[in-house]
């Protein structure tokens, strides 16, 4: 048990204001977070649902939560289930075979929700494109109320994303 | 011949600098199933089965089947006829054939004549009798595809008696991962048996590839798995250089060396950290995905993409890096080193940690062995296979061959084997990529590679999961004919069937993350 807290004291907090230390973006990213507070009261929750990506756009959203960008730190938590979400956050392009699965994420979520489209292949189809396996970008099966491109999107352009369609809904 | 003296197939090495690949031809469905069954009988695995439409090109329909054999690979193709393309089902001699026979169904419409003939990737988004792969299989573009998405059922084995229930999870989990389909039956927490449905990300890659040119190949390629990018990139460009017989440059090759073992670090400490986080030591987790976000922007720094996507392209690779870029890797080898070592010792150490790793989720060697596993999951059931290190009778392809590559073993075969062996293949890539650093030749990093018409290849490579295969073909126009990319989770994903059977419910999860296994590249 000591080597393990002593590890942890050595590693110290790591989480950075924002990646880029730079002070506009940080002032910006605080203001946000005031900002769901406000919108959505104490806190913002997040169902992932991958529609068919071909794991890019998830191994970057976990890193979300890795002490560097420490989302959860900032009051945007990941939930198991859509019933207790506020957004989806759909990664892409979204396969016929789970075009009805999707559908359902969807409506259990309750209302108000947030759609946010994830990569390049959420945003437009990416490389997949539709045919008669992909429906193509998200919008096509839900609507979408923010795209987030990339291939796959850097944490940082997450992070933004998700905050940009929290003001955008407010 | 180099694996039995009376098969009639007769073979001819594949030229290039890649894995050593052995071509051959099927002149019947016995001879198939004859070599089939003594390439099993020589402790041999069936690596992949693929379909192709060759209508177009004077002929019926060509069944691909590789198999491993302890001095490379055999890529036996057999001719079927237009009206009638069924083929000897080879799943009685390989398990591991099943779902790669009832995909090629699916795909292509050549089917094993076997009693399974359960659909895999076709759900209920096309009709039985279309055949996505098959060059007469038009459809309208566009999101409808003239079809309508229909729900679908699926066949599952039902287990009896008093107390068993079934769990369906799936296909979206709870958790940030690829969507799938698992059936436990269980009594009580026990597992008794668990069926998996997979197929939910099919976003028709294959079909894509049919008319591209090489460069979009190899974007495409790239993004069969997105954890695998390097490795599936280096099988492409390996298969299309042996097809078009030109060999990558030297400093190339150490290059893509130091990608594919740059992406199995990064994939081996989340991976360990996730291990960490599902037996609730959150610690673990937030630690390895330290090292990982250090491990990604370094990745960033030295090639611009913290995945390295689209940087190994056919002829060499898209990106250079100089002297310091090379002591700044080399420098944090050393730091990322240290701190997995103190890591480990804190997981090992740690008596709950170990409670739930130690014999949970065993595979056994043979059962490993029968299963056709490759890569890290057979390391840690006790297997010695490793496309970059040397054997008897094998020699690892350039530039594993002069790097000399110590494998990695544990015979547990459990998830505390796996665990064991991802800590260790992490100190052996970091003592690789020190060399590679060191070893850097001088010259060229890409030469120009123009497509040979009707040529085709086959490039193997070890990723961090296990054996990634590209087999590709180019038409009479220099595009590819056909292209098939197959991920090492086809062969392993049967054996997470076998290793949660005497377990719990709880530790699925935990089963399930040592393998990490992928939805996306099985599904294509």
């Amino acid at each position: 048990m000591i080597p393990l807290l002593r590890h942890i004291f050595r590693t110290g907090i790591l989480t950075e204001p924002v990646p880029d230390a730079d002070d506009g973006p940080r002032r910006e990213i605080d203001r946000l977070h005031d900002e769901i507070l406000h919108v959505l009261g104490r806190a913002l929750t997040i169902r992932e649902v991958d529609a068919g990506s071909c794991n890019g756009c998830e191994l970057e959203i976990h890193a979300l939560n890795n002490p560097y960008y420490n989302l959860e730190g900032r009051g945007i938590k990941f939930v198991a289930s859509p019933r207790h979400a506020d957004m989806l956050l759909v990664t892409g392009p979204v396969t016929k075979n789970m075009e009805n699965a999707l559908r359902i994420a969807y409506d259990c979520t309750p209302d108000p929700k947030l759609v946010v489209a994830v990569g390049d292949c959420g945003c437009n189809g990416g490389v997949f494109g539709e045919s008669y396996a992909s429906c193509g970008a998200v919008e096509n099966v839900v609507g979408v109320d923010l795209r987030i491109p990339g291939c796959p999107p850097t944490p940082l352009a997450l992070m933004q994303g998700i905050l940009a369609a929290v003001r955008k809904s407010k | 011949m180099f694996l039995c003296d009376d098969t009639a197939i007769e073979f001819t090495p594949q030229p290039g600098a890649g894995a050593p690949v052995w071509r051959g031809h099927a002149p019947s469905g016995d001879e198939l199933k004859d070599f089939a069954a003594a390439a099993h009988l020589a402790g041999g695995r069936l690596a992949a089965i693929w379909g192709s439409d060759e209508r177009q090109r004077g002929s019926g329909f060509r069944l691909h089947c590789v198999f491993g054999l302890d001095r490379g690979h055999a890529w036996v193709s057999f001719d079927l006829p237009a009206d009638e393309p069924s083929y000897p089902d080879l799943s009685g001699i390989f398990s591991a054939a099943n779902r790669m026979q009832r995909a090629t169904r699916d795909m292509v419409g050549i089917a094993a004549d076997g009693d399974d003939q359960r659909p895999w990737l076709r759900h209920g988004a096309w009709p039985a009798d279309w055949y996505p792969l098959r060059h007469d299989a038009v459809h309208a573009a566009g999101m409808g595809a003239g079809f309508d998405n229909l729900p679908s059922d699926y066949d599952f084995v039902q287990v009896g008696g008093e107390g068993a229930h079934e769990i369906p999870v799936g296909p979206i989990h709870a958790g940030i991962i690829e969507p799938g389909h698992f059936r436990f039956s269980v009594i009580g927490e026990r597992v008794l048996r668990l069926e998996q449905r997979l197929g939910y990300q099919h976003k028709g890659v294959e079909k894509l590839f049919i008319g591209a040119d090489m460069a979009h190949g190899a974007r495409l390629v790239g993004r069969v798995s997105g954890d695998s990018t390097c490795a599936y990139a280096w099988a492409y460009a390996d298969a299309v250089e042996a097809a078009c017989g030109v060999a990558a440059p030297p400093r190339a090759l150490m290059l893509r060396a130091l990608m594919l073992e740059r992406e199995r670090v990064a994939n081996h400490l989340g991976d360990l950290g996730a291990l960490g986080n599902d037996a609730a030591f959150a610690f673990g987790l937030t630690q390895f995905m330290r090292l990982k976000e250090d491990w990604l922007r370094l990745n960033h720094k030295l090639f611009g993409h913290r995945f390295m996507m689209d940087r190994i392209t056919p002829g060499g690779v898209a990106a250079d890096v100089d002297a310091p870029a090379l002591a700044a890797m080399v420098e944090q080898c050393g730091v990322i080193g240290g701190e997995v070592k103190k890591l480990r010792t804190l997981y090992d150490e740690h008596a709950g940690l170990q409670d739930r790793f130690v014999t949970t989720g065993v595979i056994d060697a043979a059962l490993a062995r029968e299963l056709s596993l490759t890569g890290m999951a057979a390391r840690a059931s006790g297997l010695l296979l490793d496309g970059r290190t040397h054997r008897q009778g094998y020699t690892p392809p350039p530039p594993y061959a002069t790097l000399g590559v110590r494998p990695v073993t544990d015979e547990r075969g459990d998830v505390a084997a796996r665990v064991a062996v991802r800590f260790d293949e992490i100190s052996e890539s970091l003592r690789l990529l020190r060399e590679i650093a060191v070893g850097m030749p001088s010259g060229d990093t890409r030469v120009a590679v123009a497509p040979v018409a009707g040529a085709s290849g086959l490039g193997v490579i070890e990723g961090w999961r296990g054996e990634v295969l590209v087999g590709v073909q180019f038409d009479k126009d220099g595009k590819l004919a056909r292209a098939h990319p197959h991920d090492p989770s086809w062969q392993i994903w049967p054996a997470l069937e076998h290793a949660v059977m005497k377990d719990i419910v709880p530790d699925f999860p935990l089963i399930n993350k040592s393998f990490n296994l992928s939805y996306s590249g099985a599904d294509l």
